[in-house]
């Protein structure tokens, strides 16, 4: 079925009995060419590129809960790329791409919004920075502006430029960045993958894998046995567990990170703001809620919630940037758990064993990811080879020292 | 007896229009009472809407308060209290509340279903963000804010307490009571303005008195308990973990600038009673959100509470006994009323027609209702004349607090709604509704029992009272949640979800609650669903033919009510977001024209403006000027100070340093680097050994939270054994730099007597009889030495260096001075040791002990680390005469592509300096030390310049270092 | 969340800074195995053995038995014994 305007049109004038269910509630088969495990955004969109790029024709998507019960409903709807290190540039840049077409290639409208992401700087030494990312960016191809103060307060004159403990000088504007809406993403993948064939089994959560001379040859369900020789794990902050179940290690710890919704309110946060100085970033949702977030509650957990005093800082961080918003007021508060690397960076790789792939540490830059990770991933699990945006998302690059550390701040993987 | 004092009349406004209420009253009641019905308009269709209950779960009466910087929207009518001169404005409606253009989406609502917006708007590809998506954010939103900084006040405080009992209805008096008495230190918190629940709104008698009468002297009792602490107006709005709850209070009355407006609590509670009681919740039928649509306990409770008739011809659609009392006291009060349950043996508990096995299937009124559709047994409909039509399908208990930590409330039928069983909590007992309790006198019986739970929980002997004699009746009910019959039926007057929606979502593979909350909004608007929650589950579990009790929930997320970000966010605003670090010499500064910034936590000089200076470049390069021409004195005092003492001190500075502490002696220092355990460099900086085991390591301004972690790990988590204690001396020194050709001479004129003192050396000193310690090391290029005095002597002692250093010609220099001269020596900052640098990037390989053995050793030698093409640390001069140079641009070979293939690396620090009478600058650049008198172009598109460069080696001034030795 | 300290009672977990895994006190010797030790993780939906640092309190740095699905959480113990 295609969605069109006429098309909602004509149901609207027939009571809406036309409408089909998005896919098809799918019961396990006996044997996959290949299964993804995990029914969020990277898991859905590798087994759409995995049918529609690769024309695998038997795919399963393995989710424990209900699809799209994980990061990708979870986050803050961020789209960008602004990145500076070679591995992570061409990728997110290649992401960004995808994200501007992606609601047509889906048919479905995943309300992709360029509203233009201003990052605040606060010292000479940040824009200094900020200078260096923008370059980089503009170097990749993709757009940035670097705005001083006053062509930053034309933007946003609702932030507090005369009192904010760190006084904002400018900002990095990257046009191009924006917001989509997360819970789409994975209804419009899944949609479109079951649309090809793939078979999207929730309710079915991996136990345990078949493995036999460090090949893999199927995995344990709730749901039975499957079988299947190739088989990618993209379950976030999971990751650790299940390779747990599969025997070896992975470098991811799994924290909580907050977000946070306010009440509908008409129009007035008209762009994505990031305020780094106090690990604040927000949007305001076509809904009408201010959508907001801060730093990881720095302990690890697997919860999906988090504690009042890294929510009483994002708070605290509202009011010393944009006291506009104080009368504003949360309706809702939930957490997401991240895969967090020591490098900051993602992992695309092959696994220890045969046949079983990682698509994991995406700690928490997940969201903007999804189509590139999709695309990369399927193209690991079908020819067993990188694709040349993820060739550095490596599994071995700490033992070899190869890192994309994008802030700088070491393998201490709750920092980053 | 009602709780407005009608002897003390409030005017207030709202739209404009002077309305009047009395003491006591809500917004929503005096604007009942003042007959105004319409009082919002709807989220998605603008609707016109009335209120619906009198809780903070309302759903449609949202209004905004106030204007201006002020302005407060999305406040509940139900929950604002009167008081003189209030400002009241209907919202989401244009041009007025009675008439609003966004009317006419109600008209297109066969198109607008659930998720319309998913499956159309895609064409052409940009149309999206420039055209569909800005009329629909538009449309969307209720509120508005002003856009004006709010300036207002609230705070936050800690409490702490045995036991909190959250809601102070029958259950939660009792319960606080029974644990009071017990000797408990005991929280009571309840949102109303006054305590007592659902008593209040009731005409029942408890313990043989008028229910209010008798919760009056329950809190009077309490009230006289120095162990109790009430806390009216108060939302418990979460749960989080170990015992820690948060809540807000309002405070009452007009705003006043001496007073907080609210108060966001954290609150330790060892036990805790969850008796938050139950909302009544609508039924499903066709026209069930017109203004004069009310919950029937809610009309019941303004009758008995603020005196408010709700209407004069009312009718009553319910399936249960207990909203009959709605009918029966309504009927008292001298209303004419019809009674319509769908249960064909209902009877009559008073003077009022009944109409027993019928539903309402239509209402008609387009800005207040005026007539009922009721359709009998047979089939037959009937329309009544009303102005209010009381619905009541039951109640829903108010779990959600018992939930935020991962608990899920199970499905009761007797009860007709989700309840918590007894110990799905830890710590926290279930008292009332919430546990299926609803009668009055269960609901006191279990506040009395988990009243004494909890206080055995604690340790102490509760003697549990008997119960007061109460009614025991729950009231009988029978399922209903939506009423088969054409039109639309609402479901979440919040969001505008219908009985059609969620039914389109179960056909549409979205029937999982979880789905369906996120397909349709259902649950997402800002009561979180707490009355349609369980109508939707109904719905969809009809819709996907499963059991309600087997549909699963969704999940409860804090805060139970929304939190002003004001109010949690209390102390951010302004500089209150993170302490201001002031050096002690600070006022010193001041005093000498220092223009202050922010470095980090920091506030620092950034330079000392003279008379007749145009701006910080000419201050600036006056300072340059003193060091290496005179002397210049400066303030580093913000450098973190660790003093590390002990018998092994020496050794675990070894550990941790890459080069080797253990061989210097008293009275040394040596530069040195730390490493982070990945081999990348994380600090550089000097130690002192001022006595055989006392050391000072000096690392970045700022660097304190992260190098106490660093060094207490090391210290007592990998080598307990060694016999060393860590200290955080940053403040309690004042450090200053004196550097340049005549810094000897400068200090020969302040200190009680000047030591001879090598390079890299350190002695005690005195300054005007204050003890301190002289360490001879550069950071300038030039003589120089630091001078360390308790942090009480900072500010005389920066004064008299100040007018000494002028006395020679010199004077006080700042941050960007300081800055010039570290970039002509080629020093470094944390621009260049950013994190994936090594020591060897930045030419300081050799300062790595071949015999490892310190933290870092190990990795520092992996393949990438130690492999060519690394970007490494040189200078940078421009070609043309005159350029300037910025920090941030990126180097390529002139010619080749710009692109990240081709990048080879970045400028790091510049400066226009004038010692060398050009721009200087740092840079981080592919194999740069065997690039060394290359020319590259250097491009900074962002900034719009392009510019070939120069590379030198990093130092371009005094390369030998002569002068720092002198 | 509140974490009691072995010093200082039940405190606010304000007070404390989260080091890491227990495991960063199995430091390797010179030559060890310090890729694994330092980026690989258990990293358990479960009981975790994990260091705390008293930072604005005692100063000590603890060693706490915390389950990451419940934040369940034990008094915490002193990482480097009694000192």
């Amino acid at each position: 079925m295609r969605y069109s305007g006429l098309k909602v049109l004509a149901e609207g004038l027939r009571g809406g009995a036309g409408w089909r269910p998005f896919w098809r509630k799918a019961a396990p088969a006996a044997e996959y060419d290949a299964i993804v495990i995990g029914g969020g955004g990277h898991g859905l969109a590798t087994a759409y590129y995995l049918a529609r790029e690769h024309g695998l024709a038997r795919v399963a998507v393995l989710e424990k809960g209900w699809v799209g019960s994980g990061n990708v409903g979870r986050n803050t709807t961020i789209v960008r790329a602004t990145y500076m290190m070679p591995g992570n540039q061409e990728f997110y840049s290649t992401s960004l791409k995808m994200w501007e077409s992606l609601a047509q290639d889906l048919n479905f409208n995943l309300m992709y919004s360029p509203r233009g992401l201003l990052m605040l700087f606060h010292s000479d030494g940040q824009r200094d920075a900020f200078a260096r990312r923008g370059n980089a960016m503009l170097i990749q191809g993709d757009d940035a502006q670097l705005l001083d103060r006053e062509a930053l307060r034309a933007l946003v004159p609702y932030l507090d430029y005369d009192q904010a403990r760190f006084p904002v000088q400018g900002a990095l504007l990257h046009p191009r960045g924006g917001t989509v809406r997360h819970d789409a993403v994975a209804w419009a993948y899944a949609r479109a993958a079951d649309a090809r064939g793939v078979d999207i089994i929730e309710n079915c959560e991996v136990t345990g894998f078949d493995l036999a001379d460090g090949r893999i040859s199927g995995v344990q369900t709730t749901r039975g046995a499957i079988r299947a020789g190739r088989v990618g794990m993209a379950v976030a902050g999971r990751s650790g567990e299940l390779a747990g179940r599969a025997g070896f290690r992975l470098p991811v710890e799994s924290h909580v990170l907050q977000a946070f919704v306010t009440e509908g309110l008409k129009p007035f946060v008209h762009h994505v703001i990031s305020f780094g100085m106090g690990h604040f970033y927000i949007s305001q949702s076509d809904k009408g809620g201010l959508v907001f977030g801060g730093d990881i509650d720095f302990y690890p957990s697997y919860a999906q919630r988090g504690n009042l005093p890294m929510a009483e800082h994002v708070m605290e961080a509202a009011m010393t940037l944009m006291p506009a918003i104080g009368r504003a007021r949360v309706l809702r508060n939930w957490g997401g758990i991240m895969d967090m690397t020591p490098d900051g960076s993602p992992i695309i790789d092959r696994s220890p064993i045969e046949g079983l792939f990682l698509n994991t540490g995406w700690n928490y830059g997940g969201f903007k990811a999804i189509p590139a990770s999709g695309l990369a991933f399927a193209h690991l699990i079908a020819t067993g080879a990188p694709h040349p945006i993820a060739a550095r998302f490596r599994l071995d690059r700490f033992n070899t020292g190869a890192l994309i550390d994008e802030e700088g701040t070491g393998a201490t993987h709750h920092l980053h | 007896m009602t709780g407005i004092d009608r002897a003390q009349p409030i005017t207030f406004r709202f739209d404009g229009r002077t309305v009047q209420g009395f003491a006591g009253d809500t917004v929503a009641s005096a604007l009942l009472r003042a007959g105004q019905r319409l009082m919002a308009r709807s989220f998605k269709y603008h609707r016109p809407r009335g209120v619906l209950s009198l809780g903070s779960e309302e759903p449609s009466a949202l209004v905004t308060l106030g204007q201006g910087a002020a302005q407060t929207p999305n406040q509940r009518a139900t929950m604002v209290e009167l008081y003189d001169g209030l400002e009241v404005f209907s919202q989401n409606a244009w041009p007025s509340l009675a008439f609003d253009v966004q009317g006419v989406n109600d008209l297109a609502a066969p198109f607008l279903g659930a998720g319309f917006y998913y499956k159309t708007f895609m064409w052409p590809r940009r149309a999206w963000f420039r055209l569909y998506e800005p009329i629909i954010r538009r449309a969307a939103g209720l509120g508005a804010l002003s856009g004006k900084a709010d300036r207002g006040t609230d705070e936050k405080a800690f409490s702490f307490c045995d036991l909190l009992v959250i809601g102070a209805g029958p259950a939660g008096l009792m319960a606080a009571l029974t644990a009071a008495r017990a000797g408990a230190d005991v929280i009571l918190a309840d949102e109303g303005a006054a305590m007592g629940g659902r008593l209040l709104y009731e005409a029942e008698a408890v313990a043989g008195k008028p229910a209010a009468e008798w919760v009056a002297e329950v809190l009077e009792e309490l009230a006289g308990w120095p162990n109790v602490r009430l806390l009216p107006r108060t939302t418990v709005t979460g749960q989080y973990d170990h015992g820690t709850f948060a809540a807000v209070e309002r405070l009452a009355g007009p705003p006043a600038p001496d007073r907080p407006r609210e108060c966001f609590w954290r609150i330790a509670a060892a036990q805790s009673v969850l008796a938050t009681g139950a909302i009544e919740r609508l039924i499903a039928f066709p026209g069930n959100d017109r203004p004069g649509v009310m919950l029937a306990g809610a009309v019941r409770g303004y009758l008995h509470r603020y005196g408010v008739q709700a209407g004069r011809r009312v009718v009553l659609f319910a399936n249960n006994d207990d909203a009959h009392r709605t009918a029966r006291d309504l009927a008292a009060a001298g209303a004419e009323v019809v009674a319509v349950d769908p249960r064909a043996d209902a009877v009559a508990q008073g003077d009022y027609a009944l109409r027993a096995g019928a539903e309402v299937v239509a209402t008609r009124g387009r800005t207040a209702l005026r007539r009922v559709a009721l359709r009998d047994g047979a089939g037959r409909v009937e329309w009544l004349e009303a102005d209010c039509l009381a619905v009541s399908g039951g109640w829903n208990p108010n779990t959600q607090l018992a939930c935020h930590l991962g608990a899920k409330p199970v499905w009761n039928e007797v009860v007709g709604g989700f309840v918590m069983a007894p110990d799905a909590v830890s710590d926290m007992a279930f008292a009332g509704a919430v546990m299926g309790a609803c009668s009055t006198r269960d609901a006191l019986a279990a506040g009395i029992a988990a009243g004494a739970k909890a206080a055995r929980a604690l340790g102490l002997a509760p003697v549990p009272p008997d119960p007061p004699e109460a009614e025991a009746e729950a009231g009988a009910l029978q399922l209903l949640w939506q009423v088969a019959a054409p039109g639309r039926a609402f479901v979440d007057l919040a969001n505008d979800v219908t009985v059609k929606d969620l039914v389109l979502a179960a056909a549409e593979g979205m029937g999982a609650p979880e789905h369906a909350k996120r397909y349709t909004t259902q649950g997402m608007a800002p009561d979180q669903g707490r009355g349609s929650n369980s109508t939707a589950l109904a719905v969809l579990a009809d819709a996907t033919a499963r059991a309600l009790a087997d549909a699963g929930t969704t999940t409860a997320r804090p805060p139970f009510v929304p939190v002003s970000i004001s109010a949690m966010g209390a102390g951010g605003a302004g500089k209150g977001f993170a302490p201001v670090r002031l050096p002690p010499a600070h006022q010193a500064a001041l005093d000498h024209g220092a223009v202050m910034i922010e470095a980090g936590p920091w506030l620092r000089a950034s330079h000392f403006l003279r008379a007749g200076e145009a701006g910080w470049a000419e201050a600036c390069a006056r300072e340059v000027g003193h060091v290496r021409g005179a002397v210049g004195v400066a303030d580093v005092s913000t450098l973190s100070r660790f003093d590390i003492q002990g018998p092994d001190a020496a050794q675990f500075l070894t550990r941790i340093c890459t080069n080797t502490i253990n061989s210097l002696q008293p009275g040394q220092l040596r530069y040195s680097l730390l490493l982070r355990e990945d081999g990348h460099l994380m600090e550089d900086g000097p130690v002192a050994r001022l006595a055989a085991e006392h050391f000072w390591l000096f690392t970045s301004s700022g660097s304190e939270p992260a190098m106490r972690r660093h060094l207490e790990l090391a210290a007592q988590g990998y080598w307990p054994d060694l016999r060393v204690r860590i200290f955080e001396a940053t403040e309690a020194w004042a450090q200053f730099a004196i550097a340049g050709p005549r810094a000897r001479d400068l200090l020969a004129g302040v200190l009680d007597a000047l030591p001879e003192l090598a390079f890299m050396r350190a002695a005690r000193v005195g300054m005007g009889g204050a003890e301190g310690w002289l360490l001879r090391l550069s950071y300038s290029g030039e003589l120089g030495y630091e001078l360390a005095l308790p942090a009480r002597y900072g500010d005389a002692a920066f004064r008299a260096l100040i007018r000494a250093a002028e006395a020679l010609g010199g004077g006080a220099y700042g941050l960007e001075a300081m800055n010039v001269l570290r970039i002509e020596k080629g020093f470094l900052t944390h621009a260049e040791i950013d994190g994936r640098a090594t020591a060897d990037d930045l030419g300081l390989g050799r300062m790595l002990r071949a015999s490892g053995g310190f933290i870092g050793a190990d990795l520092a030698t992996r393949p990438a680390l130690v492999a060519p093409g690394r970007k490494q640390l040189v200078g940078l001069t421009p070609v043309s005469v005159g350029a300037t140079l910025a920090a941030g641009g990126h180097l390529f070979v002139p010619g080749a592509p710009l692109d990240p293939e081709n990048d080879l690396g970045h400028v790091t620090s510049a400066c226009q300096s004038p010692t060398l009478g050009h721009a200087q600058a740092l840079a981080l650049l592919r194999d740069g030390r065997a690039r060394l008198g290359e020319t590259l172009r250097l491009w900074d598109g962002l900034r719009g310049t392009d510019q070939l460069v120069k590379v030198t080696a990093p130092t371009a001034y005094d390369t030998e270092g002569g002068r720092a030795r002198g | 969340m509140r974490l009691i300290c072995p010093n200082c009672g039940p405190r606010d977990r304000r007070e404390f800074s989260w080091i890491g895994a227990a495991s960063l006190l199995d430091r390797p010797a010179p030559g060890g195995d310090f890729v694994a030790w330092l980026h690989l993780r258990d990293n358990p939906a479960g009981p975790l053995e994990e260091l705390w640092l008293h930072e604005a309190g005692c100063g000590a740095l603890l060693r706490a038995s915390r389950d990451t699905r419940t934040h369940a959480l034990a008094p915490l113990t002193l990482a480097g014994g009694a000192r």
